[in-house]
């Protein structure tokens, strides 16, 4: 049994890794196995150069800072740790989220959040393509804008977009819920405005604090419009075979 | 799969640092291609005559006989650089002539590319060997497109690698797949196009170049091109004074642009721009779907 002090209870252990020197392969690993052993409570990774697949599978309530662009699926798979990506991510960051925060301080290139089932992913610049396509559950805020067919076929949890939305928005939804800030291109099949209700409202205002996007009131809840599903895709109408 | 790669230098004096830039570029797209690659380097010296560059699978070809051959028959001076199976030679020739001319005396040496600006490498292999085999990090000039290839729906061949290329100083690499290739193909070749593979990525190649002979600028031919040109792709082409850039609809098949006041760099893979000098402080993004990119050469 190992006797812990009270100054190193106070002082959360850290471990700076570099990317470029160990590899993907040795990150994932340290992550997965030497910080629960060695008690390690924030992990920084510096030179991450793009790589992919940085920071996945992750099951502990860790705090991991990939200081630069990460690649694609950064943050993957995710379930309790808290991940900063301090710059740009590739496809796919915090596809599968299970739950924890995953943080990208610039954009994100397409499919962010994909199929996740809980957590939040907060993208502070753009989202491109297909953001929180086919979203399961939990949350993902964007700080700036989104681009072609976000929440395609996303069945629950929530999308708050502060700036303006592209084309195709909330293609084939089901239950999940959408927010919009800026302007909407164009709304994709089956997705309707809906009113916004005090509860929605609020639902915004939660979001945008836990995301640190409240900004001063710069993304005022009242501008927020809500889209959802018109559920007309939920059932086959035989008045609209030749469509199908 | 496939990686395509770009890089147009802004300065003059960044021209010579061209290919020591893009080679790792290049080799870091190892994994989304590694069955052939190929790139097109831009910056030749106008007015020296036309740029040919040849291609031969044998080591057999001797290109200085070619040369010497060439100035024989026509009674035009022809300058020959050769290095492993390519060789550039330059001579004051149209394409037309040219073409014909290589074709019957020497049947097994391809023409990959005609221009007073472009000179094109490309082989099966992976994109490291191209780089080694042909100096690529000692090459100099304004820009160049690189491209590494994974195969998906025609042979391995060096014919069949990319940039492809059409009528003169154009040529276009591609990330994705068409799903028309062959009805493009069959229109433009009642039209009199001839085509020298069964690639999807040559249909749209030539097509952008009959519509520029057309009359239509590039601009007006990719617009014509999102209308015919179905399928998925990233696409991206070089002429003397521009690279360009364009995403199809879905936008499925990825690039990312690096800008600063020195250069443009695309690559499929921020990976692939992570050694560039100020890359920290660059305008990195995404381009979007359905927009042209266009970046011009000083």
């Amino acid at each position: 049994m190992s006797v812990t002090t009270p100054l190193e209870t106070a002082l959360p252990k850290v471990a700076t890794l570099d990317a470029a020197q160990l590899g993907v392969s040795e990150i994932n690993r340290f992550l997965h196995r030497d910080v629960l052993a060695q008690q390690i409570a924030r992990v920084n990774i510096e030179r991450p150069g793009g790589m992919h697949n940085l920071a996945v599978g992750l099951r502990a309530p860790l705090e991991v800072h990939i200081l630069g662009h990460a690649g694609y699926y950064a943050a993957g798979m995710n379930q309790h740790a808290h991940v900063t990506v301090h710059g740009n991510v590739e496809r796919g960051v915090a596809e599968n989220m299970m739950s924890g925060t995953v943080r990208v301080t610039g954009n994100a290139s397409e499919s962010a959040g994909a199929s996740s089932r809980g957590g939040l992913l907060v993208i502070e610049g753009d989202a491109a393509g297909r953001c929180g396509i086919s979203l399961k559950g939990g949350d993902i805020v964007v700080g700036g804008n989104a681009g072609h067919v976000a929440m395609f076929m996303a069945q629950a949890g929530r999308l708050v977009i502060c700036g303006d939305a592209g084309p195709g928005l909330g293609d084939s939804l089901y239950e999940a819920v959408i927010y919009v800030g800026g302007k909407i291109e164009g709304l994709g099949a089956d997705a309707r405005e809906q009113p916004m209700s005090e509860g929605d409202r609020a639902a915004v205002t939660m979001l945008l604090a836990k995301a640190g996007l409240l900004d001063g009131g710069r993304h005022a809840p009242a501008k927020f419009r809500k889209i959802t599903s018109a559920r007309g895709l939920y059932h086959w109408n035989s008045a609209n075979h030749s469509s199908y | 799969m496939c990686g395509i790669v770009g890089l147009l230098m802004k300065r003059p004096e960044g021209l010579r640092s061209l290919g020591e830039l893009l080679a790792p570029m290049m080799v870091c797209m190892n994994e989304r291609g590694p069955d052939s690659a190929g790139l097109a380097v831009f910056g030749g010296s106008p007015g020296r005559g036309r740029r040919f560059s040849l291609f031969s699978a044998t080591h057999e070809t001797d290109f200085a006989a070619l040369a010497d051959q060439f100035t024989r028959d026509h009674d035009i001076p022809a300058e020959i650089q050769s290095l492993d199976h390519h060789a550039l030679l330059t001579a004051t020739c149209e394409r037309g002539d040219f073409a014909a001319w290589l074709t019957e005396t020497h049947p097994g040496v391809r023409l990959l590319a005609a221009g007073e600006s472009i000179q094109l490498f490309k082989d099966i292999g992976a994109p490291a060997m191209l780089v080694e085999r042909y100096g690529v990090s000692r090459m100099t000039g304004t820009h160049a497109v690189g491209h590494t290839r994974m195969a998906t729906e025609s042979a391995v061949s060096p014919a069949h690698a990319h940039p492809f290329t059409a009528g003169e100083d154009f040529c276009l690499v591609h990330n994705g797949s068409l799903s028309n290739p062959y009805s493009l193909r069959r229109r433009l070749e009642r039209l009199g196009v001839r085509f020298e593979t069964d690639n999807d990525t040559e249909a749209a190649c030539r097509f952008l170049e009959w519509r520029m002979r057309e009359g239509d600028t590039l601009e007006q031919a990719i617009e014509k091109g999102f209308d015919e040109l179905d399928g998925f792709y990233t696409l991206l082409m070089a002429t003397p004074d521009r690279m360009v850039l364009v995403k199809d609809a879905f936008a499925c098949k990825p690039a990312v642009v690096a800008e600063t006041d020195d250069y443009v760099a695309v690559a499929s893979e921020f990976r692939s721009l992570a050694h560039l000098p100020g890359v920290g402080d660059a305008r990195v993004f995404e381009p979007r779907p359905q927009t042209i990119y266009s970046w011009s050469v000083r």
